[in-house]
């Protein structure tokens, strides 16, 4: 093994994550190698400085509100949902409605008839073509079930 | 420890079945770590907080993506990561915002000296040591975060980052190079390098 292979077993002896074989076989290495013997010396001082480093701790509030700022945004994010659904289905209802109106009325002209519907009609082929994209870009994703 | 897995098992399917209850055990139990993880990576106490709540809330709504069996905090690490990231590169900083200024307001003061150089002494090296670590690149940056401020074990760190221990330990050396280097270390040319705050570099050497 060269030093190279003894730089995994330096940083396990440096934070106590090595087996007792595995620190005998490292001890030894540093036994009959200065450099790698002066390196360790050197990670040894930086891990010092290292652990002096804590942060600082944030007000025992800020636990004590922790959960129910997320609970908050659950329960906004549940709303904002129920809200959305709510929405486009009576905007839905209510498009219909006019359309439907505007269509039957006899006095309505032909121009604003052929206009609504051309509108409609503009919609929903928006709406199957951005629909159709999706689903092709999904199932052509190859990351859709990589691991979370 | 089997006995925490089997219990945090438990509560994950509460929580697939929507309990808010049993979230809420996760949370109390991850939210430090959270806290502490989003606090290293982005480098200010407001977005820390913002941030980790936010990796819960969406923790929360993919729950039931945590396959049967796995741990929640690996799964959730990813998220809280992510976030952190996006923020990062949104706020078009590269390294944590206290990196910007002499003030390191995360980083707990020494006060069990008599002595107020000495005291001055230690704080401004934790100062630096906390930026370095800042300037260290995302990868770097997570693994030290996670084995000196979490406290993490290879296994656990390998775990919450989806690699092997080998690549654990790797990052580790090459983080801790590099940290040495931005604190003036032994191979670290001051007069090329560039030393951190007030160009005083060379505490590793001060060290006994």
């Amino acid at each position: 093994m060269t030093c190279h292979d003894y730089k995994d077993l330096m940083m396990g002896y440096l934070d106590n994550e090595l087996s007792d074989e595995q620190r005998r076989r490292f001890e030894e290495h540093l036994s009959g190698c200065p450099e790698c013997a002066g390196e360790l010396k050197d990670f040894q001082k930086l891990k010092a400085i290292t652990d002096e480093v804590t942060l600082v701790e944030p007000e025992d509030r800020i636990w004590q509100d922790y959960w129910t700022g997320i609970y908050n945004r659950i329960e906004r994010d549940v709303g904002w949902v129920i809200f959305s659904v709510a929405a486009i289905l009576l905007f839905i209802y209510g498009g219909f409605k006019l359309i439907e109106t505007i269509i039957t009325d006899a006095t309505a002209g032909i121009l604003l008839k052929a206009g609504l519907l051309a509108l409609v009609l503009g919609l929903a082929i928006l709406f199957v073509s951005v629909f159709r994209e999706r689903i092709y870009f999904w199932s052509k994703d190859r990351y859709r079930n990589v691991r979370r | 420890m089997t006995s925490v897995c089997q219990e945090e098992s438990i509560v994950l399917q509460r929580c697939q079945r929507g309990s808010a209850e049993a979230f809420e055990v996760l949370v109390n139990r991850y939210m430090k770590d959270a806290y502490f993880i989003a606090l290293g990576l982005v480098g200010n106490r407001e977005d820390a907080l913002d941030l980790s709540q936010e990796a819960f809330v969406r923790a929360f709504r993919h729950i039931k993506d945590v396959k049967p069996g796995r741990k929640f905090f690996p799964w959730f690490y990813q998220i809280l990561k992510n976030l952190c990231v996006s923020h990062l590169r949104k706020r078009r900083y590269r390294q944590a915002s206290s990196l910007n200024g002499e003030d390191c307001p995360e980083v707990a003061s020494t006060n069990d000296c008599f002595s107020p150089e000495e005291v001055a002494k230690r704080n401004e090296m934790k100062a630096q040591v906390w930026q370095a670590i800042g300037k260290l690149d995302e990868k770097h940056r997570e693994v030290i975060i996670l084995r000196h401020f979490q406290n993490m074990s290879y296994e656990n760190i390998a775990e919450a980052l989806f690699c092997n221990k080998g690549t654990v330990t790797s990052r580790l050396y090459y983080a801790r190079k590099k940290l040495e280097e931005l604190l003036g270390g032994p191979k670290h040319d001051i007069s090329r390098g560039q030393p951190i705050v007030n160009g005083k570099g060379g505490f590793i050497h001060d060290m006994p």
